[in-house]
């Protein structure tokens, strides 16, 4: 496995955020994480590359726990892309990709040509060269992105974990998105995200984990995990799996009546 | 204008820009020497054939070169400090008098000004304290849990107004004959009477900031992106920012040990460097060094030259800062959100 968690618990000052976590992922694995809003979902997934020091449990990574690696060696594991960035300089879009080399440099080394050419092919593999010398603040959310996915690939890790990656995105740069993460699993990537679209769970994803009151209420593959009846408990509305074509599920939320004062 | 050309200008520009104005500088001043005179009282040490006067020597290398010289490293050090704290903080509103190095500084010069008066001493005093003030806010953001950029922020805040009020109350109990005029004088900031000696004093403090910060740069431009995504790139972010605040205090507190408060400078050199090359601090540092030094050397020049009486340097700068803080802020900083 390349990454195990084992009955991970954690608390913020004080307040539990969860407990009882457990599962494992393997090489090219997809493993999307759904939930209400203030589960802590973003919180495990910090936990999943050290951000946050887990309370009990463990973590192994490709076997080591997470908590013998350094930063740098854990970077060189895992790549994160945060589920919102707050730009401050406008870097060109080669440097931020080129940043994703950090993980293989000393604290007082700057990258060499080889680290350029990994950067550019970085970019070539998500085709947007183009937006090479263009300043990062200035990119639309789906080039932008693309620009942070092209960093982490750079950084050459074998697990990524990407914090609700179609959340700034519109609808067809949310299936895009997708689509290139299920060819990075292809490729041999494993992959974390979590989303709020549990039809997102159909779309790329080997696992699902549905979280719920502190802990996983189901994990394992989409078609056992996301059902009707699960997705009740997670979000408390009813929801409607409707087959389309080509056996591809959707979930459709219904309609709660719901009347202004009764919320 | 095509990009590469944009470039080669402004390296051209930022490279020779402090060596003219270092030659230039010489020419400056009450009593009139020829650049000729002083091309052969520089080369004279070399070639004695070439000595002027002892009067033109005397000028030269005991009264301007120890001024240009100060010059120089004050609004480098000012900037290269002023440029890192505003990069690892995210904050254009930062400079290095943020987390109450300056005042800190102003505290143990005013100290030593009212015990003793010798310059070594307030030298000494004024780095010391610097020093302690920034280990202060630093200490007291660690006492807080949930730490971060803003609470160390905040306690600068807090330790400066209360080394500001420190320094009142010295100001208060000193002699108005004598001491009091020193120490205001002091605090306003001034090159005129630096000497040679003070600046061998610093060389090794202000080597060492530099060097600290060059070899740092390419990481602060991760830093810059926020802790969670530079630790996720490997960078241990509260290490390299101690790093980076120690090297700057060092930076600081050893130019203001020779110059007394000079403002702005820290604040708008950062932002016309990287107007001009843009972000990467690997291109950003060396220009501001570059176009710090410059634009001390410059306003020193005026403060000697244009007006008859001398001002006080520190003055000068608020005096020219401000506008063109103001003008590069309604340039359109777009990035500062």
């Amino acid at each position: 496995m390349v990454l195990d968690v084992k009955n991970i618990s954690f608390s913020y000052d004080d307040e539990l955020i969860f407990e009882n976590i457990s599962f494992s992922i393997g090489k090219g694995d997809v493993l999307c994480i759904l939930g209400p809003n203030g589960t802590g979902k973003t919180t495990l997934i910090k936990c999943l590359n050290r951000i946050h020091d887990i309370d009990s449990g463990e973590i192994l990574v490709e076997g080591k726990n997470i908590k013998d690696l350094s930063f740098a060696q854990i970077s060189r594991h895992i790549g994160y892309i945060p589920q919102s960035h707050i730009p401050t300089f406008p870097f060109s879009v080669f440097d931020v990709v080129l940043m994703g080399r950090a993980p293989y440099l000393n604290l007082t080394e700057t990258p060499k040509k080889e680290d350029e050419e990994i950067a550019l092919n970085a970019l070539k593999t998500l085709g947007i060269e183009d937006l090479k010398d263009k300043d990062y603040t200035n990119l639309s959310g789906g080039e932008r992105q693309l620009v942070f996915l092209a960093r982490i690939l750079c950084q050459q890790p074998d697990i990524l974990i990407l914090d609700e990656p179609t959340s700034h995105l519109d609808f067809g740069n949310q299936i895009k998105l997708l689509e290139i993460i299920d060819n990075l699993a292809k490729s041999g990537l494993s992959i974390i995200m979590s989303s709020h679209f549990p039809d997102h769970a159909f779309l790329s994803s080997t696992k699902v984990a549905i979280m719920k009151d502190k802990s996983f209420i189901d994990f394992g593959k989409p078609d056992d995990v996301v059902t009707e009846e699960n997705l009740k408990k997670a979000y408390s509305i009813d929801v409607k799996l409707i087959k389309i074509d080509d056996n591809r599920k959707v979930c459709v939320p219904l309609k709660t009546n719901l009347k202004l004062g009764d919320i | 204008m095509n990009k590469e050309n944009k470039e080669i200008i402004s390296t051209v520009l930022l490279v020779f820009l402090p060596i003219i104005l270092f030659f230039a500088s010489f020419l400056m001043g009450r009593y009139p020497i020829s650049p000729v005179d002083v091309v052969k009282t520089i080369l004279s040490p070399i070639l004695p054939q070439l000595y002027v006067s002892s009067t033109v020597s005397t000028i030269v290398w005991q009264i301007r070169l120890p001024r240009i010289l100060a010059a120089l490293l004050v609004g480098a050090s000012l900037s290269m400090a002023g440029t890192a704290f505003q990069g690892i903080f995210k904050n254009p509103l930062v400079s290095s008098d943020l987390l109450g190095v300056s005042n800190g500084a102003g505290f143990g010069a005013a100290l030593a000004i009212l015990f003793s008066g010798s310059s070594v001493i307030i030298q000494i005093f004024a780095f010391i304290f610097g020093i302690i003030s920034v280990s202060i806010t630093y200490l007291i953001s660690k006492a807080y849990k949930a730490g971060g950029i803003l609470i160390l922020v905040l306690s600068g805040v807090a330790i400066s107004a209360f080394f500001n009020s420190l320094i009142s109350a010295i100001k208060f109990i000193a002699d108005p004959e004598d001491k009091l005029p020193e120490i205001v004088y002091w605090l306003m900031g001034s090159l005129a009477s630096v000497t040679m000696d003070e600046i061998i004093m610093i060389i090794i403090p202000l080597f060492i900031g530099f060097l600290v910060l060059y070899l740092l740069r390419w990481q602060m431009n991760i830093l810059a992106m926020g802790d969670e995504e530079a630790q996720s790139l490997g960078l241990n972010p509260s290490r390299i920012r101690l790093i980076i605040i120690a090297a700057c205090t060092l930076l600081t507190s050893a130019a203001v040990s020779i110059s007394g408060i000079i403002g702005w400078i820290g604040m708008i050199i950062p932002h016309m460097a990287r107007m001009i090359v843009g972000p990467d601090n690997k291109i950003l540092l060396p220009a501001s060094l570059s176009l710090g030094a410059s634009f001390l050397l410059l306003i020193d020049n005026i403060s000697r030259v244009v007006i008859s009486i001398e001002i006080p340097i520190g003055i000068l700068t608020a005096i020219i800062g401000v506008p063109i803080f103001l003008y590069l802020l309604r340039r359109g900083y777009s990035e500062w959100s």
